[in-house]
């Protein structure tokens, strides 16, 4: 390891937090990375049928919301969409 | 009336019977009443830790299963008055005993003592629910490693789900010269991913293993370790501390100094 190298070093708790964050999402979800993908990639397919939607701009996700009926969080699935164009209106 | 308090944290091996020895130890140095409970059915330990291993006659289970009176299972550690230990069974299991009766030995405690610390076992299965069932308050010990934090997290989840009023959080053996690198979560990083409030930081300390070894609490003695347990016992009492300044170090005097102390 270079002297350049040693100064440009992120330490490694970075990535613990990181990764951290990324699986306890899931875990308070109570749903794998795998299955996320699947609700995406058919929420994708629905939608598609009838509108053209952005899918670099897609994101969709579970995340911990504060509950309206008791106190502590709920996992909600979070989905932002952007439309392209709406299929029907180029008929 | 007393107050319940389980210590927990899903994980093995992260500190949950050295906390539970050191912050009751240092509970009953501060004047209070306190009885310490070995819940882990099967896999004593809390005993050897505190050195009340050879005093063992009857245990938990005897006491839930009627087989004798609660007084007649209560060891009293003659180091501090106030300080009794109720062991563990280690030829029976997880299943010889309900969370209802844990409840209901809790309550007759409370009647006693001041606190009562429950010793929790690692996983998420009876022996863990038994634990909470009559708790007040609950203490998540985690140390600054993934593995530890997901299970904490996991813990405080159920813990919610449980209704349990209070959980704080503790992290164990930190290292200071790790997380000035960079290379270790800092106590304020494990605070915001679990997001529960922090009752305690205790650094990693040699001294905690030499001090279990002869089977004593290392709590109450000058090292960082043993303050920062008398710490959290003050803050369950309710008193402010502010948390230790762990990047001290003693000086070379003091290290000869405390080395020649020792012998």
């Amino acid at each position: 390891m270079g002297l350049a190298d040693f100064f440009r070093r992120k330490g490694t708790s970075s990535i613990a937090k990181d990764r951290l964050k990324l699986v306890l999402v899931s875990d308070r979800a109570g749903c794998s990375p795998e299955v996320m993908e699947q609700i995406k990639n058919d929420i994708i397919a629905v939608i598609s049928k009838y509108i053209e939607i952005d899918l670099e701009g897609l994101d969709i996700k579970i995340k911990q919301t504060e509950s309206e009926t008791h106190h502590g969080t709920v996992p909600a699935l979070f989905a932002n969409i952007p439309i392209k164009d709406m299929k029907s209106s180029k008929k | 009336m007393g107050e319940v308090i389980v210590v927990t944290s899903g994980k093995g091996g992260v500190g949950k019977t050295t906390t539970t020895a050191n912050v009751g130890t240092g509970l009953a140095m501060l004047d209070k009443k306190v009885v310490l409970i070995d819940t882990d059915i099967g896999l004593r330990n809390l005993d050897v830790v505190m050195g009340l291993e050879n005093r063992i006659v009857y245990n938990l289970v005897d006491v839930i299963e009627g087989n004798c009176r609660i007084r007649n299972a209560l060891i009293k550690d003659k180091r501090f008055p106030n300080l009794y230990l109720l062991p563990s069974a280690q030829t029976r299991d997880k299943d010889a005993v309900s969370p209802e009766q844990m409840k209901k030995l809790a309550l007759e405690l409370k009647e006693e003592f001041d606190y009562i610390l429950m010793d929790c076992p690692a996983g998420i299965e009876q022996g863990f629910h038994n634990a909470i069932a009559g708790a007040d308050r609950a203490l998540v010990v985690t140390t600054p490693e993934v593995s530890a934090v997901r299970d904490a997290d996991r813990i405080i989840g159920l813990l919610e789900a449980n209704e349990m009023d209070e959980t704080f959080l503790i992290v164990n053996r930190l290292r200071m010269d790790m997380v000035k690198r960079g290379d270790m979560m800092s106590s304020e990083d494990v605070m915001e991913i679990l997001a529960v409030d922090l009752i305690g930081v205790v650094p990693d300390d040699e001294n905690i293993v030499i001090s279990t070894n002869q089977g004593e609490p290392l709590v109450g003695s000058d090292s960082l370790a043993g303050r920062a347990y008398m710490n959290i016992a003050k803050r369950l009492t309710g008193e402010e501390v502010p948390f230790l300044d762990l990047n001290e170090r003693t000086s070379f005097f003091g290290k000869l100094f405390g080395r020649n102390k020792r012998y």
